[in-house]
């Protein structure tokens, strides 16, 4: 392929209920489309190869790597990404809420992505132990809070949604 | 750590994309789920010229059991998938048991059977489970097909018996023989790295309860998963014991695996870690198979 030659694809997709086109080369990260040409840069990009989980989105509902997915590849299918979390800045997602009352974040780099990851593992295991917490954290880093925080928001978040507290 | 500049296609049927493939043949990559592929690419360890993405090829996203009793998985089927299934826990439970052992769900969710087996990496589990349950796994090119066993698949260190014009399309696990249990274990640094040493073992008792049959795969100890078949010798014919699995474990941690030292475990530590997971994972399946026999 000639250094001249650039392929150029149009994707539709639906990000937090919206839906996007877009003409992109097809090497486009899923985390750079998201950031660059939507402007949704809660999405962080860590370390560009699947280990830190700071670029972890919803893919038809289920945690992904951003990194280590095409934008291209987003056709057709439904992204979820922090922002889509909050109805408004005033109104927290009950998961959001427990990490601030429970002092689960402090840089917050690594704050969406284990929020993204934790959601559907909360909808499917609404009431875990904080062993399988901690199993579940177990693909996302977080350099700042030595994860004990972070055990107590997500235990603290399963209680609010068990009881049905915020919007949750 | 961008992908260099690549040519995409994602063909929506199978003779599409065996017909991309036949046409770019060494030229073309698939993508599967991409989970080892796009970090190549990230880091321009791989520079395909085209990418033939088959993630809508829904046709090869499936578990059912055929008649003979084999599990049949398509290959496009989803990590995440075979830890959910309940034909997989109850057909293939040593796949079903080992797969929470791959990497972390995110990556499970993307990450596809397929994937995992024609990337070939010997430290990766699921080649171990091929290995150890003879998986039989169907090699597709435009117009021919064939039929190839996981024994004679992994033929080095991210090689298979794959030609640049096949796809492999679906796996057939046959059933487990009846008294028949297993285990796996293995250590990583973290949850979900790439383990150091890993083992599964297949015991297959009599009525008697004396072991008819033993089979030990290991990886991260060679350029492919390793099998040990003079410690399952040693083990075929005689009572399982506490002696017997340390001679077998003996026999394979010293004679028939091949660790190489790495920035993290030496090949001693690794030859000792090989022979307590042995024990470990002996008395576990020896375990299974006595109750499977009652
Ligand atoms: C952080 C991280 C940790 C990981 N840890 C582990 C681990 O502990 N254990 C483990 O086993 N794996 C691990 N993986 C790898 C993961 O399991 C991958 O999903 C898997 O190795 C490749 O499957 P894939 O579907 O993603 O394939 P891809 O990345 O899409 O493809 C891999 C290779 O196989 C080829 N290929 C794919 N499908 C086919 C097919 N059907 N026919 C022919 N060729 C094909 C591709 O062309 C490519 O060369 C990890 C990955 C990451 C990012
Ligand atoms: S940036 Fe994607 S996992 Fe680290
Ligand atoms: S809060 Fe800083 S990385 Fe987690």
């Amino acid at each position: 392929m000639s250094e001249s030659h650039k392929q150029v694809v149009t994707v539709v997709t639906t990000v937090n209920g919206e839906r996007f086109e877009r003409d992109v080369e097809p090497r486009l990260l899923l985390s750079d489309f998201l950031r660059h040409e939507l402007g949704l840069t809660g999405t962080h990009v860590g370390c560009e190869h699947g280990v830190c989980g700071a670029c972890t989105v919803l893919f038809d509902g289920e945690p992904v790597r951003s990194c280590l997915t095409l934008a291209v590849q987003a056709q057709d299918h439904e992204i979820g990404t922090v922002e889509g979390l909050a109805s408004g800045p005033e109104d927290l997602h009950p998961i959001q809420q427990a990490f601030w009352d429970a002092h689960g974040l402090q840089c917050g780099f690594c704050t969406g992505g284990i929020l993204l990851t934790m959601l559907p593992f909360l909808e499917k295991n609404p009431n875990p132990t904080e062993q399988e917490i901690r199993h579940a954290l177990s693909g996302n880093l977080c350099r700042c809070t030595g994860y004990q925080h972070i055990v107590d928001a997500v235990l603290r978040a399963a209680a609010m949604m068990r009881s049905g507290d915020g919007n949750g | 750590m961008k992908p260099a500049p690549f040519d995409y296609v994602a063909p929506g049927s199978l003779e599409e994309t065996l017909a991309a493939l036949a046409e770019h043949g060494d030229d073309a990559k698939i993508l599967a789920g991409g989970q080892s592929l796009v970090p190549m690419m990230n880091f321009r360890l791989a520079q395909p010229a085209m990418l033939v993405d088959c993630n809508r090829l829904r046709d090869l996203e499936f578990i059912r059991v055929a008649p003979t009793g084999e599990l049949r998985i398509g290959a496009m089927t989803r990590q995440r998938q075979l830890e959910r299934d309940p034909l997989v826990a109850r057909h293939a439970p040593l796949l079903h048991g080992t797969v929470p052992y791959v990497a972390h769900p995110q990556i499970r969710n993307r990450g596809t059977v397929g994937g995992s087996l024609a990337h070939a990496d010997p430290a990766s589990e699921l080649p171990v489970v091929a290995l150890t349950r003879d998986f039989k796994l169907r090699l597709q090119r435009s117009g021919s097909e064939r039929w190839v066993a996981a024994k004679d698949f992994f033929v080095g260190l991210l090689e298979t018996a794959l030609e640049p014009e096949e796809m492999l399309t679906e796996i057939v696990i046959p059933p487990l023989p009846s008294r028949t249990g297993w285990a796996f274990t293995e250590s990583a640094r973290r949850h979900g790295d790439y383990a150091q040493v890993g083992v599964a073992a297949l015991v297959t008792i009599d009525s008697h309860g004396d072991c008819q049959g033993a089979k030990l795969v290991y990886l991260s100890v060679g350029e492919t998963p390793m099998a040990a078949p003079r410690a399952a010798e040693l083990l075929t014919g005689s009572p399982l014991t506490e002696e017997s699995f340390a001679a077998a474990a003996e026999m394979a941690s010293t004679q028939e695996i091949d660790p190489s030292a790495d920035i993290h475990a030496t090949e001693d530590y690794k030859r000792h870690l090989a022979r307590v997971f042995t024990v470990r994972v002996l008395r576990e399946a020896a375990g299974r198979a006595a109750a499977a026999g009652e």
